[in-house]
């Protein structure tokens, strides 16, 4: 790592009162890197999607894609409307960082909003916020309405010709909203299925028309790339996934809490630096790393693993949302993969009978083995199932309900087998 | 007698606000929604009818976003509703204590609503509010954090005086090292 987490300085929500106010941003460089583009050095838009590309901003949203190459996916105008939908649906257990964006540095979030649509040729910007955010999409229609007053958003912006609009987009309490088609069906006000893919969103997307979805923190990620260069940016944390990471720590820590650091943090550093450490001096059973669809980990792998893909990839394990859950020694894993199959039982959306059936299977199976009436072949069976709905689903729901399940009754096997039943084979 | 369901002169000229912000009508069922069950307290078939007739789509089509989506109230629930995260980061945190509480205080099931009307307890999924659980969410809308006993019995007395919960900002902690 390039520099040490000790002396780095949070960008995404730095240290000042009032952030959120738009003339306290402005005062502290906020709005200059869209007038770097606009109007002080005038950026053509190919060069601003290759600055991006070469920051290699890996989307914070779960899936890690280079936020740049996402953007050069988009086709060339063709007179028609195109749109940014920015993913503020925050529901993947475990994760409560966009909230702090909208709180703390809504202006930032914006600004970077003006440069992606700029360098897409977007028209209208959706954000889609959960609805249980209430407060904070009160807050965001705020910053976007004073945003408007300053002349940020709308005709002409900093009396350039580029024009965009901005609007907030409240759900109403459904995780499967943060995939990515189906937030655009739930936009268009409809039950939010997941589409078929292809067609990509880049090609048919909000309402038939080139769309493209990005997280809240991808997006806030951006204008600090237009202001200190690709290379800046990539100077933070791991070369191959670099940047600031708002990471959300919740669980059996003493601290518990949203974090700024470089990617590529140690999990140790996180829980017992950071956080400091784990309640009651306990030792750690397990991390379940980026949300509730990241494999868990065992707590005696966990040294010297960093928290970017490829540090976790060697433990078999992903970044997800870096919404990093501690759970101590103490800690019922079988009780805890049965919430987690509970929750994506309630969540799968139906459509694809793998998931709809398989979801329930797990929930029951996990409940039966929780309850301590299961059986060990019953361990067997969950992992059939896992095979039975991996990779045959339209989105990928069924899949994150089948990693923690499957990865958990591998890891922690003795627990699991602690719980079921000893099969009494009768002789005949 | 059924209930009459009609929108204000006022919030007439709020829907075709809401309206110019899409290209297509349709789009405008979700937040007319909100508007409805904020004004009415539910969305039950008769103010989905409502809704459908307004923007002038299908009722059926209203009624399967309704119906689609936790929020929003397809009967009447009790003036407080009480969201209780169960979601992991809450369970290892005491959610289930939480829960047994209320239940106990109130005198009703999770998925219940007391007889007066006044509270329902529901326990639903991750609220993105993981580092201060156990917490729970009051009528879709503040978040009351790090729950206790004793921040219930609060809460509730509070509730009962007609006292809502102002909003609790959760600072972004930021690292203190020893020679900072
Ligand atoms: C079931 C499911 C739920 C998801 N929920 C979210 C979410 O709440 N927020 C989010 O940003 N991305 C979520 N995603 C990922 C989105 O589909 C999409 O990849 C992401 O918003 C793209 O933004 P990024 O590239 O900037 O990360 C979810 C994906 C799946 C399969
Ligand atoms: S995988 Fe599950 S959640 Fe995704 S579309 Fe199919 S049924 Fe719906
Ligand atoms: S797990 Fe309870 S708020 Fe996220």
């Amino acid at each position: 790592m390039a520099q040490d987490w000790k002396s780095f300085k949070p960008v995404l929500i730095p240290n000042i009162p009032d952030l959120a106010k738009i003339d306290v941003y402005e005062k502290n460089g906020g709005y200059s890197a869209i007038k770097k583009i606009l109007t002080d050095d005038k950026w053509d838009s190919q060069a601003v999607i290759s600055e991006v590309k070469e920051a290699n901003i890996r989307g914070r949203g779960g899936a890690g894609f280079n936020a740049g190459m996402k953007w050069s996916f988009m086709p060339e105008p063709d007179g028609g409307p195109r749109y940014l939908a920015a993913n503020g649906d925050e529901s993947e257990p475990g994760t409560f960082k966009d909230r702090k964006i909208f709180e703390f540095n809504p202006h930032l979030f914006i600004e970077g909003c003006l440069i992606a649509a700029y360098a897409m040729k977007i028209d209208a910007v959706y954000v889609y916020i959960r609805g249980e955010y209430r407060e904070f999409i009160n807050m965001m229609d705020k910053a976007i309405e004073d945003a408007y007053k300053k002349g940020y958003l709308g005709k002409n912006i900093l009396k350039s010709d580029f024009s965009v609009d901005m609007y907030t987009h409240s759900g109403a309490g459904a995780y499967i909203c943060g995939e990515e088609t189906s937030l655009m069906e739930s936009l268009e006000g409809k039950r939010g299925y997941p589409r078929v893919k292809p067609p990509f969103p880049a090609q048919k997307g909000l309402w038939g028309r080139p769309t493209t979805i990005n997280n809240i923190e991808t997006l806030a990620n951006v204008p600090h790339v237009i202001n200190n260069g690709a290379s800046w940016y990539k100077s933070i944390g791991p070369e191959n996934h670099p940047g600031p990471v708002l990471y959300g720590i919740s669980g059996h820590v003493n601290k518990p809490g949203v974090y700024e650091f470089p990617a590529g943090m140690k999990i140790t550093d996180l829980i017992h630096e950071v956080c400091g450490g784990v309640r009651g001096n306990k030792g750690i059973k397990a991390i379940i790393p980026g949300g509730a669809s990241t494999p868990p980990i065992r707590g005696d792998v966990i040294d010297g693993v960093t928290m970017d893909a490829d540090g976790l990839r060697e433990v078999g394990t992903l970044m997800g949302t870096a919404g990093m859950l501690v759970l101590d020694e103490d800690t019922d894993i079988v009780d805890v993969i049965t919430r987690i199959s509970h929750f994506f039982d309630h969540e799968s959306c139906g459509q694809c009978t793998p998931c709809r059936d398989g979801t329930g299977w797990l929930y029951k199976l996990m409940s039966k083995i929780n309850n301590g009436e299961g059986e060990m072949r019953d361990l067997d069976l969950l992992i059939d199932v896992c095979n039975k709905m991996e990779g045959r689903t339209i989105c990928a729901l069924a899949d994150a309900a089948c990693w923690p399940v499957r990865n958990a009754v591998e890891r922690f096997r003795e627990d699991f087998e602690a719980k079921c039943k000893k099969t009494v084979y009768a002789v005949a | 007698m059924a209930d009459t369901y009609e929108f204000s002169k006022e919030e007439l000229e709020q829907i075709e606000k809401i309206k110019s912000k899409y290209p297509e009508v349709q789009s405008a069922v979700m937040p007319v929604l909100w508007l409805a069950q904020d004004k009415f307290g539910h969305v039950d078939s008769d103010v989905q009818k409502l809704v459908a007739d307004t923007l002038g789509l299908p009722r059926a089509h209203v009624h399967g976003v309704a119906t689609f989506y936790t929020q929003y109230y397809k009967e009447k629930m009790g003036k407080y509703v009480l969201d209780v995260c169960g979601s992991f980061s809450c369970q290892v945190c005491g959610a289930q204590e939480i829960i047994r509480h209320l239940e106990e205080k109130l005198g009703i099931k999770e998925g219940e609503t007391t007889e007066d009307g006044m509270f329902s307890i529901r326990e639903v999924e991750c609220l993105g509010a993981c580092g201060y659980a156990p917490m729970l969410q009051v009528t879709n809308d503040k978040y009351v954090n790090h729950l206790t006993k004793e921040k219930i019995d609060k809460l509730i007395e509070d509730l009962k005086a007609g006292k809502e919960p102002e909003f609790e900002s959760m600072p972004v902690v930021y690292h203190q090292t020893s020679d900072s």
